[in-house]
């Protein structure tokens, strides 16, 4: 129910643009995330992720700018590849050696991030 | 609300991916820890800024707060008039009395400094109850880098270069916690990098019964010239060297309380060498620039100590 | 219990916004328009509205605060002149941008330099294209009853546009008539409830607004407000009729003055109609075929009601109170042709600008124009198209 108005013009966005009688008023719309924006095309690095060394300290999450830093229950759970843009700042912060080091290359979809 | 990011990150984040920030962006890392520690319901008012363009692009909408961008130099405006609806809906009764808002403005240095300020002195005269954080990125980084009141003596930017005539800005930056003070307002210096401490300050100034205002180093890679990954580093040794020191102003403008003293105050060198736009400050001959750079925050931070010391 | 007493235009202006008693006015004094706000702040003080006023440090802080409250879902209003007006210039695009059933009272002064608080009305029409609907009131009756009916107009869930409500600064403003008011209780029933179709406060549904549009969604996003603003006639039409059916005082676009024979006209917005209509009782005491088209709502403009009133006419001049530097002619005379060549009605028009930074429009000066104007009827054409009245060294 919550998504609805976006998406109606988002599909459009996609196929057609919207009429101007589309628009929602004022081009309000509703906040709801902008998760399916995917960014992580922009990435020409990328963060690899060594679970053994992780402690989960969530250093990575706070920082990340893209939100991209997956926690499940408290515990770090992977990268979001479609919005990691591949800045750094997490291997860069990461207290613990060889937890998380980036790497040359984006590998967008298909990488193991 | 207990600070612990085992907790947060469980809870659902207010601003999401997707936002078209350059890479390495220290703006959302600002954002997620103000929403975080935000203990009401957030509605945010964003003036013209990067954020604001890369964060709310018809039709989509990083933000899952109501958010409000009207214009560039207005938003502490904007939000002494959104505060005060509240407070006429709550007196006619059609707004439950216990529903709290936390009405927050985040803006860039410009918006703040410089176009803002009239709206921003005026919004904590008034005593409305807003936060106005500012993410400090010391330029104008929305058109491309030009000089603001916050950008740092020396500094290169588009409109104070570096040349044979000029070796980037003549001024150093004004001094926005102080005049945020002045009005009696809670007012505080804060880093990204301090997480802690900016989050604690976001909670203090919501729960404080008057205007507030959060000045947050912001450092900006494109700006800064720096690699993305270093933003937070950047953030931490700006601290370190107490070029960016934290603190927080509170009983009205007369206590300043310094929050965080460095346990070896770095040279601010250390600051200086990584970032690009004072590259020139390593050039033979301009030596004198990072003298004097040390030698207006040595003034200021000892300045800063005295004021902690009277109060 | 309605009633009957002396009231200035901003006295009225005032008095009707006690009545509509709105969540939030934001507003910054500035002269002829102060003695609504001092007014309005007394009303405060003496507990007899319970309006959250806010004390702004500009008007542009002013009309600011009024989108944040608006956009908050809460019936908002503020009021202004002149560099008041320029000042919020770049907000009232905003305002109508973001579809902000704001209410604003104008008090027209001329715009600096020369630096003069006198009156024409160079302020409200230099902002003709902001996307306000913009109603001109010739006296304080018109004005205490034109802001009531703002209200209702602005937050029509059709128009969602905020309205500019002008009154000619000194004439109208500080000059006393008699006002009949309505009761209270009427105009609380007549503007009823605000119902936004926005609000920020609405935490279950939380909104993103102003955002960044670009080129691929702007021109549509523009064209709905474009399209909101022109349906909005009907609307203005519509309160305009049911206010004079409920109260005995009716109210439409335009408004002909023994319109319907005339030979020669004048078309004229404020307070230079009541002027107008003491020369054309005159003239037609002498026996000469003279009307007055005042038009109340220049933006939108009643193109087909305009046009219409004045098919038959020989001659009109356009009497306006500002000027248009480097420009084919004066704002309202320009609209004016366009309309009428919209419509195909062909009629020998002329301008004349008139009572710029306060000059003194008496009834003698709008006789000359009548005169012209016969000349023209005449023969048959203009013999000069541009005019400026009482100007010396003009002639």
């Amino acid at each position: 129910m919550k998504r609805k108005i976006n998406d109606s013009i988002r599909k459009l966005d996609k196929t057609c643009l919207p009429n101007w009688y589309e628009i929602p008023l004022a081009g309000a719309i509703l906040s709801e995330g902008s998760e399916d924006y995917e960014t992580g095309s922009w990435r020409t690095r990328r963060p690899v992720w060594n679970k053994e060394e992780c402690t989960s300290c969530l250093i990575c999450w706070l920082f990340c700018p893209e939100m991209a830093i997956k926690v499940t229950g408290g515990k770090m759970a992977g990268i979001n590849a479609s919005l990691c843009k591949g800045c750094g700042v997490c291997a860069n912060e990461c207290p613990r050696e060889g937890a998380m080091t980036m790497v040359e290359g984006g590998e967008y979809r298909d990488c193991k991030v | 609300m207990a600070l612990n990011l085992k907790e947060l990150s469980q809870r659902e984040p207010l601003f999401t991916g997707g936002a078209r920030l350059c890479v390495g962006c220290p703006a959302p890392m600002i954002v997620k820890q103000v929403l975080y520690a935000a203990p009401h319901n957030p509605i945010v008012v964003n003036p013209t800024c990067c954020l604001e363009v890369s964060s709310a692009v018809f039709p989509y909408s990083s933000w899952k707060v109501p958010y409000y961008h009207n214009a560039f130099e207005n938003a502490a405006a904007v939000a002494s008039g959104i505060e005060r609806a509240v407070v006429a809906l709550k007196k006619r009764g059609r707004l439950a009395r216990d529903k709290e808002f936390d009405i927050i403005v985040i803006g860039g240095d410009g918006g703040t400094y410089d176009i803002g300020l009239q709206a921003l002195s005026g919004m904590l005269e008034r005593g409305h109850r807003c936060l106005y954080v500012c993410y400090d990125n010391g330029a104008y980084m929305n058109t491309g880098i030009q000089r603001s009141g916050a950008t740092p003596y020396g500094a290169w930017t588009t409109t104070s270069h570096v040349g044979p005539a000029q070796k980037g800005k003549q001024q150093p930056r004004k001094d926005i916690v102080q005049i945020a003070a002045a009005h009696g307002a809670y007012a505080a210096n804060a880093s990204l990098h301090a997480w802690r401490d900016l989050m604690r300050k976001v909670q203090t100034a919501l729960n404080y019964d008057g205007p507030s205002f959060i000045n947050v180093q912001a450092p900006c890679p494109r700006g800064w010239r720096f690699p993305s990954s270093k933003t937070v580093e950047i953030a931490r040794l700006g601290t370190e060297c107490c070029f960016y020191p934290l603190y927080e102003v509170t009983d009205g403008g007369k206590k300043w309380i310094i929050n965080h003293t460095p346990r070896r105050k770095l040279p601010v060198e250390d600051y200086l060498r990584p970032q690009g736009r004072f590259a020139h400050f390593f050039q033979k001959g301009n030596e004198y620039l990072i003298e004097e750079f040390q030698r207006q925050v040595d003034e200021r931070w000892e300045h800063l100590l005295k004021l902690a010391e009277m109060s | 219990m309605r009633k009957k007493i002396g009231l200035t235009g901003d006295g009225a202006a005032a008095e009707a916004m006690r009545q509509i008693d709105p969540e939030v006015v934001a507003v910054y004094p500035i002269t002829p328009q102060t003695e609504i706000v001092e007014r309005f702040a007394e009303f405060v003080a003496e507990g007899l509205v319970q309006t959250e006023l806010i004390n702004v440090e500009s008007e542009h802080s002013a009309l600011s605060a009024c989108c944040g409250s608006s956009m908050a879902g809460v019936r908002t209003m503020t009021c202004t002149s002149a560099q008041g007006l320029a000042l919020m210039h770049e907000m009232l695009y905003i305002a109508a941008g973001n579809r902000l059933p704001i209410v604003m009272v104008n008090v027209n002064r001329t715009l600096s330099a020369p630096i003069n608080i006198h009156n024409d009305q160079s302020d409200s029409l230099g902002s003709r294209d902001a996307g306000w609907i913009q109603l001109y009131c010739e006296n304080p009756q018109e004005v205490y009853d034109t802001v009531i009916q703002a209200v209702r107009i602005a937050e029509d869930h059709q128009v969602m546009l905020p309205v500019m409500v002008c009154l000619d600064g000194f004439i109208v403003s500080h000059n006393m008539e008699p006002v009949e008011l309505l009761d209270d209780g009427e105009v609380k029933e007549f503007i009823g409830e605000f119902k936004p179709r926005l609000n920020l406060l609405d935490t279950e549904r939380p909104i993103t607004a102003g955002n960044l549009t670009l080129p691929e969604y702007f021109f549509e996003h523009k064209y709905a407000q474009v399209y909101a603003l022109e349906q909005s006639k009907e609307k203005i039409e519509e309160v305009g009729r049911e206010f004079g059916d409920r109260f005995g005082r009716r109210y439409g676009l335009v408004e002909g003055y023994k319109l319907d024979d005339a030979e020669i006209a004048v078309i004229t917005l404020g307070s230079m109609a009541g002027t107008a209509r003491v020369a054309v009782d005159a003239l037609r005491g002498e026996g000469i075929k003279a009307g007055l088209l005042k038009m109340r709502c220049y933006r939108p403009f009643p193109v087909q009601e305009l046009a219409g009133a004045l098919k038959n006419i020989r001659a009109a001049a356009v009497m306006e109170k500002a000027v248009s530097p480097g420009a084919p002619g004066p704002a309202v005379f320009s609209d004016i042709i366009a309309a009428l060549y919209r419509q195909s009605v062909r009629i020998n028009l002329i301008s004349y600008v008139a009572g710029l930074g306060g000059r003194d429009v008496p009834v003698k000066s709008i006789h000359r124009v009548y005169e012209h104007l016969q000349k023209v009827a005449a023969s048959g054409e203009p013999d000069r198209i541009l005019n400026y009245l009482d100007l010396r060294g003009w002639e």
